[in-house]
């Protein structure tokens, strides 16, 4: 592994590692491409969007297929099933109606992997309960009235939109910072959670 | 930087989408940089509206610097110590290339005799040379405006030829104000009786129309930011307004030298056809209607940049394009870049397109 492979988010880092090589794949909330340049390397044909203009010129200055964009809107113009895996990481809490994102993920990708902060981690809930005040963690680092995570969501929330979904769980992975952690509890312990589904 | 100047006559007469074919073309181009053996390695540049063929050498009339030198030479984003890079004065022009102000067969110019041309017409002609030339695949086709549609053109239309798209401040389909603009333009030129129906080689020629001409697109390819940076409401050489219709504010007298600047360079017939295929462009309707079926099953890699003050084609223009691209599943980047400069940012200083470009050409 590459210095910067070993570096990467936990979550991206999964996901990285469980995306068949030589796939189609649209990374939705591309960011900086770190995830698409461990893609690459895994000879993936990868897509990204990002809305960010600065990320999305070093994206293309490093030669990835970036398009800027806004995913909740653009989204649409994919074609159905035009990917192996559509990635939506850290992404899906930023949407403006996460429940048809999920929709559009698993309709251009075969597959779809969701990853994102999860709200019922223990020190979420100890800051509600005991502090009174909207949690700023190191999941969730910025302060209520800045932070673009406008649809906060649980592991428990998620499983039941998958359900309502009819999207079937595949698998899932639960972290700690960079410590995985197993599914008992996860609600409770895991700071963020990784999940990958099918329709 | 080893520049070379060549004119190639085209083998066969060229076929044009208005019906009909041009006898005899002549392609006038420049190259840069060394074409290596298996010729993989060549850039073609599709120069705008009002360019030509001198992009990284001095222009022949003016003398003055190429029209991109920023960024085409060693080193620099489009390297000629990597690339071979050809620009061709498209036809319609007046730079070498066959045009209106061409001799026809009976051995006086064309003048309106010359037919009406289209983008895909300069096209085509840029691929007879590029057989001519035998260069089979492009590293890359690059083009900023009028040149984003010939990028754009080849893409559709001789999808084999390129293996990257750089599109840059252009559209697919010009939209009812461009076409109110460059009417405007040629009304102007036709306004002037020294246009005389085009008839004017030998003689006078209609410099005040194409200048006013020439102004009014001049606005067009700046953001009112810029002009106000620019000028503000500076007047000219003087203290106080002249109460009379001299050029009293700097931005009149800079339009004015723009406009007579112009007329030294360029032929107003030229002018006439350029602006009309530019109208006529619309690769949409080129394809059935459906701009995704003219990109259908290509495997170039493209990429689109706008700027965010352009409002000549704006962002949305290149959205539109992109949306096709993404509908017919090519691999496309897109970014809209943030530069005061309007439309003619990106010949002007924008370090963030210098990027683009170099990493988008690899």
């Amino acid at each position: 592994m590459s210095p910067i492979r070993n570096q990467i988010r936990p979550d991206l880092a999964v996901i990285a590692s469980h995306v068949t090589p030589g796939s189609r794949v649209l990374d939705i909330g591309c960011g900086d491409g770190e995830l698409m340049l461990a893609l690459r390397g895994k000879d993936c044909d990868v897509r990204g969007i990002e809305i960010d203009g600065d990320c999305v010129e070093r994206c293309v200055s490093q030669g990835l297929s970036v398009v800027q964009g806004d995913a909740d809107r653009d989204l649409a113009d994919y074609p159905d099933k035009g990917f192996d895996y559509a990635i939506l990481s850290q992404t899906l809490q930023t949407a403006a109606r996460p429940d048809r994102m999920l929709d559009e993920l698993l309709r251009v990708g075969r597959r779809a992997f969701v990853s994102f902060p999860n709200f019922a981690h223990w020190r979420t809930r100890a800051a509600l309960m005991f502090g009174g005040r909207m949690p700023v963690t190191r999941a969730i680092p910025v302060s209520w009235y800045a932070t673009q995570n406008i649809h906060h969501v649980t592991v428990k929330d998620f499983r039941d939109l998958a359900a309502e979904k009819g999207a079937r769980i595949e698998r899932e992975w639960f972290f700690a910072g960079e410590r995985q952690l197993g599914r008992a509890g996860a609600n409770g312990r895991a700071e963020f959670a990784v999940f990958e589904l099918s329709r | 930087m080893n520049a070379r100047s060549e004119t190639l006559v085209l083998p066969a007469p060229l076929p044009l989408d208005g019906g009909g074919e041009l006898a005899r073309v002549e392609v006038a181009y420049e190259t840069y940089g060394a074409l290596n053996e298996d010729r993989s390695n060549a850039i073609l540049l599709c120069h705008a509206l009002t360019g030509d063929q001198y992009v990284a050498s001095p222009h022949p009339i003016t003398g003055k610097p190429g029209w991109w030198e920023r960024m085409v030479g060693p080193g620099k984003p489009i390297d000629t110590d990597r690339f071979h890079v050809i620009c061709a004065n498209v036809i319609g022009s007046c730079m070498g290339s066959t045009g209106p102000a061409s001799e026809a067969s009976d051995g006086r110019p064309y003048a309106m005799r010359f037919p009406v041309i289209t983008i895909r017409d300069m096209v085509r002609a840029h691929v007879g040379l590029l057989d001519a030339l035998g260069i089979e695949q492009l590293h890359a086709v690059v083009g900023g405006s009028m040149g984003g549609m010939q990028a754009l053109s080849l893409a559709a239309n001789w999808p084999e030829r390129a293996s990257r798209v750089l599109v840059i401040a252009s559209t697919s389909r010009h939209s009812a104000q461009n076409i109110a603009f460059h009417e405007l333009g040629r009304q102007a030129v036709m306004a002037d009786p020294r246009w005389n129906q085009g008839d004017y080689y030998g003689g006078e020629a209609p410099d005040s129309g194409l200048a006013v001409a020439r102004m009014a697109a001049h606005i067009t390819y700046l953001s009112e930011e810029a002009l106000t940076g620019k000028f503000g409401r500076n007047l000219q050489d003087r203290d106080a307004k002249s109460f009379g219709f001299d050029a009293d504010f700097q931005v009149e007298s800079y339009l004015r030298y723009q406009g007579s600047g112009f007329t030294q360079r360029f032929d107003a017939n030229s002018y006439l056809y350029i602006t009309r295929a530019m109208d006529y462009f619309d690769l949409a309707e080129e394809h059935g209607g459906k701009l995704a079926d003219a990109f259908a099953g290509t495997s170039a890699r493209f990429c689109l940049v706008s700027f965010d003050s352009d409002w000549l084609y704006p962002t949305a223009e290149s959205r539109h394009v992109v949306h096709a691209l993404n509908a017919a599943g090519a691999a496309v980047s897109f970014v809209e870049l943030s530069a005061p400069h309007g439309h003619d940012s990106f010949l002007l200083d924008v370090p963030a397109l210098d990027r683009v470009i170099g990493g988008f050409l690899g």
